[in-house]
């Protein structure tokens, strides 16, 4: 379970997060959703600690991120994030990036990490591209070894940083696709995105985030069919 | 048809000036390279602010000419009675010189390294030493390889100039010979001619780790 406990973040004298209460169960999908400004990329990014936090707190099964004690480094372990940009490590082969944190970070051997690591990749439809370098691949296929990067780690969360929104339109879909799948298979995710349609077709609940407010937070069909938000009224006749 | 004085016995006093030549590259592109790493990270790390010191520092050993920086290094050694050797006082100096423009190029090939990749590196539990042995290093070591053979190069070079504290090098070798010999040219040619044997596979060596590293 990840708890959000009015969250507070600002960059200098910008507030992009203005007190976030939410909870996300296990198993649960939530999409983000909101214009770009409104906070939405930044409180992933403070889930897994690569941010500070300047007041609130978020607790991941118990620990707290920000607190002084905590081993971030363990705790990302349960916890993989996948960006908007490919972020593939260009000088191993798609078999070496998927298996490098396995080995380094689990102390997995070899062959334990091989295994997994071939798993993930033809889960995620990349089984022949194994002894390929990253920049040989097109983007869909580079976010999609990313996305098996992080699952390679065992997480029990992923977070998906609008992981669509540096693609190109006709390589969108296969994206979408990987995690449809992994939504259908009862993976936790949050996922920040623009694709309306994949959240309205996959969450849980969608949460819309306006100016560092979460400004309402509904299953889909009330949230997308009846929304009660007048900036979310105006976002979402905006995107159609 | 040519004639020439020059003996077998000649050329073999070139030859150990030749390898006075390389002992010195060596040991000082070594230890220059160790900390210019060393330098370059903390650079890196530490930001423009709180490296000033070495960065000034570093400065100085860019902007004085070498052959000032040795002969002041060594009325210091002298000086502070530290009775080193020659041999010792040069590498010294050399290398901090090789450390003052190799610090320059682990910085450049660090921060070309994208935030976003080490940012990813980091989200997979990586601490901040597994990113920059898995996947800093590697990544800025080719980015900075062509500087820093050409670096290595200009420091063999400029290894001539230790001949003013008086290590007998290839250059003073065959100043020696000029002398006693009075053939410049032919002397200058052979003398010429090794210095390009022994730069020769140095260039030629980062050809080939830039062609292997292409991924292609």
């Amino acid at each position: 379970m990840i708890e959000i406990e009015n969250v507070r973040k600002s960059f200098g004298s910008l507030e992009v997060l203005k007190g976030i209460n939410l909870t996300v169960q296990k198993g649960e999908v939530l999409t983000i959703i909101g214009g770009s400004g409104s906070g939405k990329s930044t409180l992933l990014t403070c889930i897994n600690g690569l941010e500070t936090i300047d007041g609130g707190r978020i607790v991941v099964d118990g620990t707290d991120v920000h607190a002084k004690a905590t081993d971030l480094n363990k705790l990302r372990r349960k916890l993989g994030i996948v960006f908007q940009q490919f972020n593939a490590f260009p000088h191993l082969t798609v078999l070496e990036n998927v298996m490098l944190a396995p080995v380094k970070v689990l102390g997995q051997s070899k062959a334990e990490a091989e295994a997994m690591a071939v798993k993930q990749l033809t889960h995620v439809g990349l089984g022949d591209k194994l002894k390929v370098y990253p920049n040989r691949m097109s983007g869909g296929q580079q976010q999609r070894m990313a996305i098996a990067r992080a699952l390679a780690m065992s997480p029990a969360y992923m977070l998906f940083d609008e992981v669509t929104s540096a693609l190109d339109p006709q390589l969108v879909g296969e994206v979408l696709d990987t995690l449809r799948m992994l939504a259908s298979e009862g993976m936790t995710m949050i996922c920040v995105t623009h694709e309306m349609k994949f959240a309205r077709e996959v969450s849980d609940r969608v949460a819309f985030f306006h100016k560092g407010v979460m400004a309402e937070i509904a299953p889909p069909e009330q949230l997308f069919g009846a929304p009660k938000d007048a900036d979310l009224q105006t976002f979402l006749a905006a995107t159609h | 048809m040519f004639d020439t004085a020059l003996t077998l016995a000649d050329l073999g006093f070139l030859a150990k000036g030749a390898a006075m030549t390389l002992a010195v590259t060596a040991v000082s592109v070594l230890a220059g390279t160790v900390l210019g790493v060393v330098f370059g990270v903390i650079r890196n790390q530490a930001g423009p602010y709180w490296s000033m010191p070495i960065t000034f520092l570093l400065d100085i050993f860019r902007s004085v000419p070498l052959l000032i920086q040795l002969v002041l290094g060594n009325a210091l050694q002298s000086i502070l009675k530290l009775g080193w050797a020659p041999f010792t006082t040069s590498c010294v100096v050399l290398s901090l010189y090789t450390a003052a423009y190799c610090t320059e190029i682990v910085r450049g090939g660090i921060s070309a390294v994208p935030a976003t990749t080490r940012r990813a590196a980091r989200s997979l539990g990586m601490t901040w030493w597994q990113d920059m042995r898995y996947i800093v290093a590697p990544l800025a070591t080719r980015v900075s390889l062509p500087a820093w053979i050409g670096l290595t190069l200009g420091v063999m070079k400029d290894s001539a100039l230790v001949l003013w504290l008086g290590l007998i090098e290839l250059l003073r070798a065959s100043q020696i010979l000029v002398t006693r010999l009075q053939e410049p040219l032919f002397i200058l040619l052979i003398c010429g001619a090794i210095y390009f044997i022994i730069s020769f596979p140095i260039a030629r060596l980062g050809g080939y780790l830039e062609r292997r590293w292409s991924n292609d």
